[in-house]
């Protein structure tokens, strides 16, 4: 098939299918939502990556997992 | 064990569990209405009629919103993971990052590509591709679960991996024995399984109510016809993995066995609970206190089910804890053994490392020699005391006994939909209607059910036997956890009031109006 051609097909599918959508308008909405409070304000705000935040590479990684591991049977 | 607080770990404890089963609300119709949209559709490229492409889509519908409202909810706990249990994350990574890792990868986006045909290809693609589209985004999602149970599975029984004491990590060496160890395989049916048959019970409920209300009798027919052939079939292959649940449960976690029964004095030719009342006066695995108010008991049937021997020895709370009886691996070692060898592996970890400072290569090839040879019981080093071994029994003991007679109901009640259905009298037997509509959250409440037995069945445990959960968590401030446990608590709510709205409106709408 011309790629051109591939592209528009391709394009007026999703266009087709997203323009003609009822009910899922409002899912995309909560969907969207969703995925904002979850990656932008969740993630950011109150779930940084522990080790990657306090420690800057693999190996002080290593060293503060171990020490936890050997400190927490003491 | 250092002093730490303890409400950290039960508050990271809640929160997980709270994500998970929530995650677990949205999960099963997914997985289960997406191979009942299915077959209808094959129904309606086989046949050419109309009635089941109607059928089809509206169950498509209902997928739609239930995939759109759960989808990402899962993700979460990869969060969790990064915040709360870090140490827990960089001991497994490797392991637990690989099956997540391709779930992202391949299954995603073999969801993200056929979903969107199966919902706007109807008039754009042939019967035929849009069929296989519909099929693939089912077994997209499907696909995904498995990723996800393997990683599960390998927590409850890990294999397929070695410690690494520089890096601190479990690192892969077997990714086959990993992804088809027979407590991943099982357990993978298994929850399938339960989503399959969850879904046939929604769809039996909600085609109830329409005849209920005297709507869209024929397409209620027809549904109910489909969800109870569809729900026999799950529900049998339920109950055959469920047996292999069992088995494979008590040959890797005897513990949760013996809570799953209130087995606190093992025995052999151990009876069955079908049906119990546990004592509430007994406090300790050590007294002499009988465990049940009331039981009723088949005779050596658990016997039978763990060990496929109707008298062989099933070890109880007791037993598990003073070792001494044979198991397929020779004797079992007692908890003071095996606290005594979990301690000399993290004291191997702790000199294995000053000696490599010290760039002592004898010294340190000597400890590693030993942190192996101990790592099995590497996790009992961090327990204290031997009840801290034992999980909360009565949440174990009737989250697996209503799980198993809500099964049993379930097999039953497919079975009597589809006697009504073939005789052609489901229409006139409104009092079967009203049970199937009813029936529907008791669906979902086996499934969150099984999952309890499963997670908090092998408590203390972050990883069977080598990684218990205080050893697992982040050194954060509880409070920050208790804050984004009601956040959550909040958003998931939130949508799942959404998910009810929305789907309640469109079931209202009916087939037509909707497709």
């Amino acid at each position: 098939m011309h790629i051109p051609k591939l592209f528009q097909k391709l394009y007026s599918f999703y266009y087709d299918g997203f323009t003609k959508m009822t009910v899922g308008k409002t899912l995309w909405i909560i969907v969207f939502i969703k995925l904002f409070i979850m990656f932008i304000v969740l993630r950011i705000f109150f779930f940084p990556n522990y080790l990657n935040t306090n420690f800057n590479n693999d190996q002080s990684k290593s060293n503060h997992v171990r020490q936890e591991l050997i400190n927490k049977s003491n | 064990m250092e002093l730490m607080d303890v409400s950290l770990v039960d508050w990271s404890r809640a929160q997980f569990a709270m994500t998970a089963m929530y995650h677990w609300l949205f999960v099963p119709l997914t997985l289960g209405l997406g191979v009942i949209m299915s077959i209808m559709e094959s129904l309606y490229v086989k046949t050419g009629k109309e009635e089941w492409k109607k059928a089809a889509k509206f169950w498509m519908t209902l997928f739609g919103v239930n995939f759109a409202i759960g989808v990402a909810t899962g993700i979460i706990l990869e969060f969790e993971f990064g915040t709360n249990w870090s140490n827990y994350s960089w001991f497994v990574g490797d392991i637990f990052g690989a099956p997540l890792a391709i779930e992202a990868i391949v299954a995603f986006f073999m969801e993200a590509t056929f979903i969107s045909i199966m919902f706007f290809g109807w008039k754009k693609v042939s019967k035929k591709f849009h069929l296989a589209s519909t099929w693939l985004t089912v077994l997209g999602a499907t696909i995904s679960a498995l990723w996800i149970l393997v990683a599960n599975a390998w927590m409850q029984y890990p294999v397929g991996m070695e410690f690494n004491p520089d890096s601190v990590r479990n690192e892969m060496i077997d990714f086959w024995s990993i992804l088809l160890s027979p407590v991943a395989l099982n357990k993978f049916f298994h929850t399938v399984l339960s989503a399959w048959v969850l879904s046939g019970l929604f769809v039996m409920g909600v085609s109830s109510w329409y005849l209920l209300k005297k709507r869209e009798v024929d397409f209620a027919l027809k549904s109910i016809m489909v969800a109870s052939v569809f729900g026999i079939f799950s529900a049998l292959l339920l109950a055959f993995t469920g047996d292999g649940s069992s088995y494979h449960v008590a040959q890797r976690q005897p513990m949760k066995l013996a809570a799953m029964e209130g087995l606190y004095e093992g025995k052999t030719g151990a009876g069955l609970i079908a049906f119990g009342i546990l004592n509430s006066h007994k406090k300790s695995y050590n007294d002499s206190i009988n465990p049940y108010a009331f039981k009723v008991e088949i005779p050596k049937m658990l016997s039978l089910l763990a060990y496929k021997d109707p008298n062989a020895f099933v070890p109880g709370i007791k037993n598990i804890i003073d070792g001494g009886y044979q198991t397929h691996n020779g004797v079992a070692l007692s908890f003071e053994e095996k606290q005594a060898r979990g301690k000399a592996a993290i004291q191997s970890l702790a000199n294995y490392q000053k000696a490599v400072n010290a760039k002592d290569t004898v010294d340190a090839a000597l400890h590693k020699a030993q942190l192996k040879e101990n790592y099995a019981q590497f996790g009992y080093g961090y327990l204290d005391k031997p009840e801290e071994l034992i999980p909360h029994v009565p949440t174990v003991f009737y989250s697996f006994h209503i799980m198993v007679l809500l099964g049993l109901y379930f097999i039953a009640l497919f079975g009597l939909v589809f006697f009504f259905s073939y005789r052609k009298k489901i229409e006139q037997a409104k009092w079967l209607q009203w049970i199937c509509l009813w029936t529907i959250p008791m669906g979902y409440v086996a499934g969150e059910l099984g999952w309890a037995v499963a997670e908090v069945g092998r408590q203390p445990w972050a990883i069977q036997d080598v990684l218990p959960l205080q050893a697992a968590i982040s050194s954060i401030s509880t409070n920050s956890v208790k804050i984004t446990f009601f956040l959550f608590l909040v958003l998931f709510s939130v949508l799942l009031l959404a998910e009810v709205r929305i789907m309640l409106k469109q079931i209202k709408k009916g087939p037509d109006k909707v497709v």
